[in-house]
């Protein structure tokens, strides 16, 4: 009733082919636009700001980058990490040894840095596919470990190989106070999706679709598989690299190489597995999932035992936290083996025909 | 399906409401709130466990004895699982709760890190016992940051003296080969400059064998060592990459009395499950070594464990790491109750005014005795320039069963600390485009 497209004529090709052919869907971007942009900054707490907003921003635009490679393009990717390390170290270089460098520019050169990167790693995925592909791409995790500890020109010859950044500003307005450092990283992030979005619609994205789902029958028709994969790297990484340097500027502040461990890359991949392969929309629920559920998960079980009077420590809150997030992980997989995206274009197709299903 | 689908929506529903529940309560008249970031979970859970029962402990004990002045500490622990991000959220989340907290110890090198960004923002020193960044030691540039008692530059110029001492001098150490066998991140490079400083000026060979994190492969570091055959061989490790070494130098056959330990390397969770194996072990303690008959300890034991109301297990309190926590639960006290000497007895302070009692700490011997921690460590005073207080520790081994002190109190060269606690300080502020402090600002 409420969401149908009925009456709604596309009089020209361009009214066809937009990004939300459905008004419903218009109407809800925009909502949700003027909420993130306008609601949230009015509202929200420091604490929401720092702990939960920023990470979460940040993480939807890391998995976004590698939802690109590994949804759209079918290229498994364990070194996501890797990219995002470089991302930020190749960003602080030039912002700490150029004086005066502007911080948009940075984060640019920060993201072509790890474009270079990825590109590099991303070589063997012209041999091997698959499982052997994640292999080798974890070696770009190790590899970018390694550097950045051991080699002491990207940390500018600190002592103890931790570096920071401090004194962030974008046209000359500071970018001290967590409202402003949220609205930079959402614009950043907002920018970077549509761009993406547009990417995956067009020949480009098509042909990494085409090869993810079968790159024998998409070199038949002509598509160069060496292209499509490169391409979809230099994208992939380009994204997690800036992802990795506002992480780093704004989340951290002060990092160390073992900020982007493995694990991250980890993460980073079960991102886009539960959020949705080869969804836009799936990289921002995963991100979600990942990002927020535990925290919310950690406040919410004192809360829930303070209702029935009891007292939980926070060992065994923590303890709680891990066995349900990972029994949610499961639960989520085997009811929606396609990711969180599914169950809401499922949702949309009900919501569809509601209140009379067939 | 019907059920499937209530259960979707009430996980959702949870999480939905659950981020928005503030769980702040209302707060109290009279009462300090004292966060605590612990990881009692985790990789490193063995060595955060005891920490955080000693501050917490402490924290209780000083409530049992009526407050500080009169005003009792409300205590929240949070999980951080030894993780930089969990961590970060944990000091946003606890920050402002119960109108605001007025002092912060990150127990992790990450977190120090990443919270030392915060604080001058948010007005919360932070205490770092003994890690940390070496150079937050220096006042005027570190503003919030406290490294009381002794920073990992001191624990590594004293382990070079012990060394020294052994071989009868430290002239004598010249031509020798000392193996630095060090846990491969910041907190591991900490031992570096300090280390390479003294190699130059006594002529020693100093042999570098990174440990990649967390460190429970180093047999081609022990390879090495077998190969090279240092006349000795300090270790900078934590968690797990402690025993193993300790393990490998068995395997490996080489002497555990010529093995010495950072303070991260010197507890009972690093040595207990080598046991005998582990026996002659040397490591530097930051003041504390376990101490089962300080006052403290028994008055913990009587006043807390006694009547249930302990914090962890009884047989932990008195060793390394739980005296660790304590310690440091005691100077963050200390630092208040020197706060409330110039804002008002009896009231509750903020970060600011923690800051000013923390910079102008005086623990005379007799204060010490006073609160228990009579023998557990010396008497500190600290200033606006000098936010660590004191450059003594001393050398403790273990026997196959606990930990022994087996030397007098030593003391760091301030002469080679201070230049680069004071280099390093600059560097930061540089970096930072910092002003330091001026003698004006440190009356504030």
């Amino acid at each position: 009733m409420l969401y149908r497209e009925n009456g709604q004529f596309k009089t020209t090709y361009r009214a066809d082919q937009q990004i939300f052919p459905i008004a419903q869907d218009r109407f809800f971007m925009l909502a949700l636009l003027a909420l993130a942009f306008v609601v949230v900054p009015l509202t929200a707490s420091d604490y929401l700001f720092r702990a939960i907003l920023i990470p979460f921003v940040i993480m939807s635009l890391a998995a976004l980058g590698v939802n690109i490679l590994v949804g759209y393009c079918g290229q498994i990717s364990l070194g996501s990490g890797a990219f995002m390390a470089v991302g930020a170290y190749g960003a602080y270089n030039f912002f700490a040894r150029i004086p005066g460098m502007p911080l948009i520019p940075t984060l640019i050169l920060g993201g072509l840095c790890a474009t270079a990167f990825g590109i590099l790693f991303g070589l063997p995925s012209l041999r091997v596919k698959g499982l052997y592909l994640a292999v080798a791409t974890l070696a770009a995790q190790f590899f970018a470990d390694w550097m950045f500890l051991r080699i002491k020109w990207f940390t500018l010859d600190n002592s103890s190989g931790s570096v920071a950044v401090s004194n962030l500003q974008v046209f000359g307005l500071a970018l001290e106070s967590d409202v402003s450092k949220y609205l930079f990283c959402l614009c950043t992030l907002a920018v970077i999706a549509l761009g993406a979005k547009n990417l995956v619609r067009g020949a480009i994205g098509r042909e990494w679709m085409a090869i993810r789902d079968m790159d024998v029958a998409a070199a038949v028709i002509g598509i160069r598989p060496m292209y499509a994969k490169l391409s979809a790297f230099a994208v992939s990484s380009f994204i997690i690299g800036v992802a990795g340097a506002l992480w780093a500027f704004f989340y951290l502040g002060a990092w160390e190489p073992g900020a982007f461990s493995v694990d991250l890359s980890f993460k980073l991949l079960f991102m886009v597995i539960i959020g949705g392969l080869g969804s836009i929309m799936g990289s921002f629920f995963g991100a979600a999932f990942i990002v927020i559920l535990p925290i919310a998960l950690n406040q919410f079980l004192p809360f829930l035992a303070g209702l029935i009077g009891r007292d939980i420590s926070t060992t065994a809150a923590s303890h709680a936290e891990l066995m349900i997030f990972g029994g949610l992980i499961v639960w989520f997989l085997i009811v929606e083996p396609h990711g969180l995206a599914k169950l809401w274009s499922t949702a949309k197709q009900k919501l569809r025909l509601w209140p009379f299903p067939h | 399906m019907k059920i499937r689908k209530l259960a979707l929506a009430a996980t959702l529903l949870a999480a939905g409401v659950s981020s928005l529940v503030s769980t702040s309560a209302f707060a109290q008249a009279k009462e300090q709130y004292m966060p605590v970031l612990s990881y009692r979970t985790g990789p490193y859970a063995p060595n955060g466990t005891p920490i955080a029962n000693g501050i917490v402990d402490y924290y209780k004990l000083v409530n049992a004895r009526g407050g500080i002045n009169g005003v009792k500490l409300l205590i929240e622990e949070c999980e951080t699982g030894y993780d930089t991000a969990r961590s970060v959220e944990c000091y946003e989340r606890l920050k402002g709760n119960h109108g605001g907290a007025a002092v912060i110890q990150p127990w992790s090198t990450g977190a120090t890190f990443a919270i030392t960004e915060k604080a001058p923002a948010d007005k919360i020193p932070l205490v770092t016992l003994g890690y940390g960044r070496s150079e937050s030691a220096d006042g005027t540039v570190f503003k919030w940051n406290f490294p009381l008692a002794g920073n990992y530059w001191v624990a590594g110029d004293v382990l070079v003296q012990a060394i020294g001492k052994k071989e009868g001098g430290l002239d004598k150490l010249k031509g020798k080969k000392i193996a630095l066998v060090y846990h491969d991140s910041p907190f591991g490079k900490e031992a570096l400059p300090i280390i390479q400083e003294r190699a130059k000026a006594h002529g020693f060979e100093l042999q570098l064998l990174p440990v990649t994190a967390p460190g429970v492969e180093q047999k081609a570091t022990w390879l090495q060592i077998r190969q090279s055959r240092p006349d000795y061989t300090i270790l900078w490790g934590f968690g797990v990459m402690n025993s193993t070494a300790l393990k490998e130098a068995q395997a490996t056959g080489y002497p555990r009395e010529k093995m010495y330990g950072v303070w991260w390397s010197g507890a009972e969770p690093d040595v207990r499950d080598v046991g005998d194996g582990a026996k002659g072990y040397n490591a530097v303690a930051l003041q504390n070594s376990s101490d089962f008959d300080a006052k403290l300890v028994k008055e913990t034991l009587a006043t807390l464990h006694a009547k249930g109301q302990g914090t962890g297990p009884k047989e932990e309190v008195g060793q390394v790491l739980w005296l660790r926590g304590a310690m440091s639960a005691m100077l963050t006290v200390e630092g208040i109750r020197a706060a409330q000497e110039r804002y008002g007895k009896g009231k509750v302070m903020n970060g600011d005014q923690v800051r000013w009692g923390l910079e102008n700490l005086n623990l005379t011997q007799a204060k010490l005795d006073a609160l228990g921690f009579g023998g557990v460590l010396r008497p500190i005073s600290t200033s606006c320039q000098d936010h660590m207080g004191a450059y003594w520790a001393r050398m403790h081994s273990w026997d196959g069963k606990a930990w022994k002190i087996t030397s007098d109190w030593m003391q760091g060269d301030e002469q080679i600390i201070k230049p680069m606690v004071k280099a390093a300080a600059a560097k930061y502020a540089a970096e930072k485009k910092l002003t330091p402090r001026t003698p004006a600002d440190c009356q504030s």
